[in-house]
């Protein structure tokens, strides 16, 4: 569909003098070439012309760019910060699209067929269809242990990771374990070192072997990469201290999941505290759900 | 002994624009030979290790390393992935600074298990326990394995260094200046370590240095250089003994006698 045939499509949906989804056609076949050969390659950082956006550096403009571009007039959109849908940046993204191409929004990961989101992937698994996208800072996961830019490429090229696995070496000498908490390195498609953006580790093993499309898009670093569906995607670890996730003492104190990731929440300046799940959509389902199991 | 140098160097010549680095060397290095390399600053020496490591290429010439796989292959002519591949596990450099050939910011566990992380170890207590028992050969401290090297003195920043490259079993070592900059007391005591671990695992080693005392004590050859060329080549004894070349005199009578 060309940009005038969406725009008579979608006239009355989206406000007028943008193109459908802000960026130009140019642009947006730009990010689709380089999305293809990102999926061709598994975790291989293509570089990319990033745009300006029309929110600054550091709050999803790589992100925002990937899902304008493939963002369609059919898609459901749900955007996600931290696993919650209702705070400033999901907000404000969700409010970006709508606008911008009409299309329809929503909160439940189950509904939404593509998916922005920064720092968390959604607990309700993901099905085959679903577009996953995440706004990534730091994209070069050899970065804090390499400086040169030239020198990481190489590394990449010949697969030399020794030096990440001198850094797990480093947290277990010093730390008696894997410190690493969030943006925790895995290795895709038994190929590439690849950063997971900075989510937790507890969302690692969601990764592998995901149903749905995983692209990767950092606008000021200029880089989009992604996982294709059913690909391997392993966390980095030592044979005698494997990779773990986060657990909590406690379960989610609204909805009582025990499987989720879960927020601690100051509740007073006595020493009050709870723990509740990060991702509110999730939350909410399990409370409807529970509701309506009580009232029946 | 097999029947094949190790390392065969023919006709090697460097040159920075016009200026000579170094020009027309050659020799054959043998498993488990010590060659060493002398001559005063600015003679080509460290050119001429950079060339034979390969770090930088030369502008002419041939240098040959016996892979353990296809015999002897034109250094220069492997991929760039085997040559990295090659500097990792087959050789070891010990840069004259420790700054050079350590990762400051890494513990000393860490800095001397890289090679064995590097070539897909992935199992913390061996390579802990191998790198404990490297530690213990260079004579440091296995309590300060955790500790990072800027917190040593100089002399245990080189011997980390050491047991850096020798943990990976190599077959081919070159030293830049291995005591420079340290005091006498502790280069006695690092070339005797030196000599003891270069006789225990038959590696063959290039030292480069200004210091005949340090070639006398761990080199089988000697080779002489002086404004990029060879001048003077033989058995170490020999040459220090009864020097031939002018320069090579003028070299030996200048050690100052205690």
């Amino acid at each position: 569909m060309t940009s005038d045939e969406t725009t008579a499509a979608f006239g009355a949906e989206h406000v007028a003098g943008y193109n459908f989804a802000y960026l130009d056609e140019q642009t947006k076949r730009m990010i689709r070439r380089a999305i293809l050969k990102a999926i061709a390659i598994p975790g291989y950082q293509v570089p990319f012309g990033s745009r300006e956006m029309p929110l600054p550096y550091g709050w999803g403009t790589g992100g925002i760019q990937v899902t304008a571009s493939v963002i369609g007039p059919d898609d459901v959109l749900k955007v996600i910060d931290q696993g919650a849908d209702d705070t400033t940046n999901a907000v404000s993204i969700r409010a970006f699209f709508a606008k911008t191409t009409g299309v329809a929004t929503t909160e439940r990961t189950a509904e939404a067929t593509l998916i922005q989101t920064r720092h968390r992937i959604p607990e309700t698994p993901l099905r085959e269809g679903q577009v996953l996208i995440y706004q990534v800072p730091i994209p070069e996961p050899l970065r804090w242990l390499e400086p040169r830019e030239s020198e990481t490429r190489k590394m990449h090229a010949l697969a030399e990771y020794g030096v990440m696995q001198v850094s797990l070496y480093e947290d277990i000498a010093r730390y008696g374990r894997i410190a690493k908490a969030y943006n925790y390195p895995v290795r895709v498609h038994a190929r590439y070192i690849t950063s997971p953006s900075p989510i937790p580790k507890f969302d690692n093993p969601k990764m592998d072997r995901n149903p749905a499309i995983q692209l990767f898009g950092a606008g000021r670093e200029r880089r989009i990469y992604a996982i294709p569906p059913y690909t391997a995607v392993e966390s980095l670890d030592f044979d005698d201290y494997p990779f773990t996730v986060e657990q909590w003492p406690e379960s989610c104190a609204l909805c009582g999941a025990t499987d989720s990731f879960l927020d601690e929440i100051v509740t007073n300046d006595k020493g009050g505290r709870m723990f509740i799940c990060s991702d509110t959509d999730y939350c909410a389902g399990r409370r409807a759900e529970n509701g309506e199991e009580t009232a029946a | 002994m097999t029947e094949r140098p190790i390392l065969r160097v023919r006709g090697l010549t460097r040159l920075y624009g016009r200026t000579v680095a170094c020009r027309n060397v050659s020799f054959d290095l043998w498993p488990g030979e010590v060659l060493g390399v002398v001559g005063e600053s600015g003679a080509g020496k460290t050119t001429l290790l950079k060339c034979l490591s390969a770090q930088v290429e030369p502008t002419d010439g041939t240098i040959e390393y016996d892979t353990r796989a296809d015999g002897l292959v034109d250094v220069f002519a492997l991929s760039e992935p085997a040559r990295r591949m090659l500097l990792r596990t087959d050789w070891g450099i010990v840069h004259q600074n420790p700054r050079d050939g350590l990762h400051m910011g890494v513990s000393a566990g860490g800095n001397v298990g890289e090679r064995l992380m590097a070539v897909g170890a992935r199992h913390y207590g061996n390579i802990r326990s191998e790198v404990l028992d490297w530690l213990d050969r260079v004579e440091i401290d296995t309590g300060r394995i955790d500790d990072r090297p800027d917190t040593f003195s100089g002399g245990m920043q080189q011997r980390v260094q050491i047991a850096r490259n020798l943990i990976s079993r190599p077959r081919l070592l070159f030293l830049d200046e291995p005591t420079g900059g340290l005091d006498v007391s502790v280069q006695a005591r690092l070339l005797d370590l030196l000599r003891q671990l270069v006789a225990s695992t038959g590696v063959a080693a290039i030292v480069v240095t200004h210091d005949l005392g340090v070639v006398r004590l761990l080199a089988h050859r000697l080779m002489v250089m002086r404004g990029g060329e060879v001048v003077e080549h033989g058995l170490t004894d020999q040459v220090l003994d009864d020097p031939q070349h002018a320069y090579s005199q003028l070299l030996v009578s200048s050690i100052l006698q205690v």
